[in-house]
């Protein structure tokens, strides 16, 4: 699955130039993060169309990416998120970044890590957890 | 090739005719310049008392401020009626400083142009786009004038308008391009944009750059641009000198050839104005031999760089000053060290995770200086990574420390979107002026 990420001076009004070039061409936000770091913020979003994401906004001169990251759907119970990071952790993979995802009555996160192919496998033989198809994301 | 017999002269013999040429020099401007004859008067030397090259020394400098004095034509030396042309430097600070030229200055402005264009590779086959803006400017006219007496064949395509210039580029088929070295890159980057390359879609041979400092990664950074094979050379002229012409490199790189039959140059302490010994690094002062309009004695350009005299390779014999090293009043003091913006420059364009634009930025917050770079990212190495952006941070300001000892901020913006310059780039605020 793909994530959009922008790279956004700490400027006021950044944000919202984005969010608009992405509403003029039809493109839905289904979930983002915005991390920030003083100067500059990595603003990291699932949006309906990934592709034509970076294309209008890098015409409008941002500096748009694909990146490949993985959702993970989870049973909305407590400790689910703790199985999931020592899952990960007792392999030695590295999580980067993680975020929520509305997926309805189950919870689910966007997540990062230092090797997301090991991961999906990981998470799947553990069979509590499922993997989120690109196409039933991006159309969340 | 070599363009003149005067570039290959013995030392004995360049110094002969200097001291010729110095000595009647002297006779002119204190016979019709009024400010230079006062000048000479309140120092107590007579023309008589200047015989040879090292009586030179003697004689008061000659400053910007000297321009300002006598403006407009105060320190002509000619009738009014005797000039063939007026140019005047862009006057930042107040009125422009306007140069004049007789008939004979500009046969030998070209000349000089032309040596300097052959020798930084020009040849007569060249079709040459002039990308410096014509009018009041010496550059453009200036390089214009030269190459024509080459016998290439001349684009006046001015500044401004980037997509078209790379259009008569491609269309017309360029094979040299004059510009500021900060334009030739942007050529460069908006045909890339433009999708296509300019190694393989572009016939340029030769870039002759000037108006602005180039340093060496600066060079690099063009012949990735437009291929190994470009050979970029730089050339260095002022508008009171004359314009381009004072001096250039050739094609073995290694300092630019001065035409001293018609400039005599110096290197001063800017301090104390004492001369300094030849190798030795300072203020750059040119004397003016043969100019009818606006002869000069001992201009302080303000330019910081060496002189040395051993032979050069090419061939050529006469004297060479090294790349610039920044101007006098370029010079940030920070926090007590003396920085120059080419420093800062040449770290930045040595680091390949980052475009060759920059902005440096000097604040002063509770008494103390603080140095801000802004600096984008290259295109190819945006990332998601925050580690990997704050790596990329951490390098540079390393690198800076150990050219400038000095801790900068360093801040990183997007691809394309700091200022692009087609002129001179101004890329220095310094925010403390006024504050003490």
């Amino acid at each position: 699955m793909k994530q959009l990420t922008v790279f956004i001076e700490n400027r006021i009004g950044r944000l919202e130039q984005v969010t608009e070039i992405l509403s003029q061409n039809g493109i839905n936000i289904v979930c983002l993060s915005l991390s920030d770091t003083g100067e500059y913020g990595m603003l990291r979003m699932i949006v309906s169309q990934p592709a034509q994401a970076v294309e209008v906004l890098g015409d409008a001169g941002f500096s748009a990416m694909l990146t490949d990251v993985t959702a993970i759907k989870l049973v909305h119970h407590f400790g689910m998120l703790n199985k999931l990071s020592k899952l990960l952790s007792d392999n030695g993979i590295d999580i980067k970044y993680m975020y929520a995802l509305n997926s309805g009555a189950d919870a689910a996160v966007v997540i990062k890590t230092s090797d997301d192919a090991k991961s999906e496998q990981l998470l799947l033989e553990a069979g509590q957890f499922s993997v989120l198809s690109a196409s039933e994301v991006y159309n969340m | 090739m070599i363009w003149a017999k005067e570039e290959t002269l013995s030392r004995e013999e360049i110094e002969r005719i200097q001291t010729e040429r110095l000595v009647k020099l002297v006779h002119y401007v204190y016979d019709n310049v009024e400010p230079y004859r006062k000048k000479m008067d309140d120092a107590g030397i007579k023309p008589d008392d200047i015989k040879t090259l090292d009586d030179l020394k003697r004689l008061p400098f000659t400053t910007k401020q000297d321009f300002r004095d006598n403006y407009p034509f105060g320190l002509f030396a000619v009738d009014k009626s005797k000039l063939a042309r007026i140019h005047a430097s862009s006057g930042t600070t107040g009125k422009p400083t306007v140069v004049g030229y007789t008939k004979k200055d500009l046969e030998t402005w070209a000349e000089c142009v032309a040596r300097l264009a052959v020798a930084g590779g020009a040849q007569a086959d060249d079709v040459c786009q002039i990308c410096f803006g014509y009018g009041m400017f010496t550059g453009a006219l200036g390089l214009h004038k030269g190459l024509e007496r080459v016998g290439a064949c001349i684009i006046p395509s001015s500044t401004g308008n980037t997509e078209k210039q790379i259009m008569y580029m491609k269309d017309y088929g360029s094979t040299l391009l004059v510009a500021t070295p900060s334009y030739a890159l942007r050529i460069g980057e908006v045909a890339t944009q433009l999708g296509l390359n300019p190694r393989t879609d572009l016939g340029l041979r030769t870039a002759l750059v000037g108006s602005e400092l180039m340093t060496e990664p600066m060079r690099e950074e063009m012949k990735k641009l437009y291929g190994d094979k470009l050979c970029v050379t730089q050339n260095y002229g002022m508008s009171e000198l004359m314009g381009p012409g004072i001096s250039g490199e050739c094609t073995e790189l290694c300092g630019m050839h001065i035409n001293e039959d018609h400039f005599i140059c110096e290197i001063i302490d800017p301090e104390t104005g004492e001369v300094l010994p030849a190798g030795e690094k300072g203020e750059l002062v040119v004397t003016c031999l043969t100019k009818e309009a606006l002869p000069l004695i001992r201009y302080r350009t303000r330019d910081i760089t060496k002189i040395f005299y051993e032979p050069c390779k090419c061939g050529r014999t006469t004297a060479r000053m090294d790349i610039l090293d920044g101007r006098t009043d370029d010079m940030l003091k920070i926090r007590g060290v003396n920085v120059f913006p080419s420093q800062i420059e040449e770290v930045l364009l040595r680091t390949e995770e980052i475009g060759p634009h920059y902005e440096i930025i000097v604040d002063r917050k509770d008494h103390s200086d603080i140095l801000t770079i802004k600096v984008e990212l290259a295109p190819d190495k945006m990332t998601d990574d925050v580690a990997e952006l704050e790596k990329i941070k951490a390098k540079l300001k390393s690198s800076l420390r150990t050219m400038l000892g000095l801790d900068a901020k360093i801040v990183l913006e997007s691809p394309h979107t700091l200022k692009r310059f087609e002129g001179k780039a101004k890329r220095v605020t310094d925010n403390r002026k006024g504050l003490t």
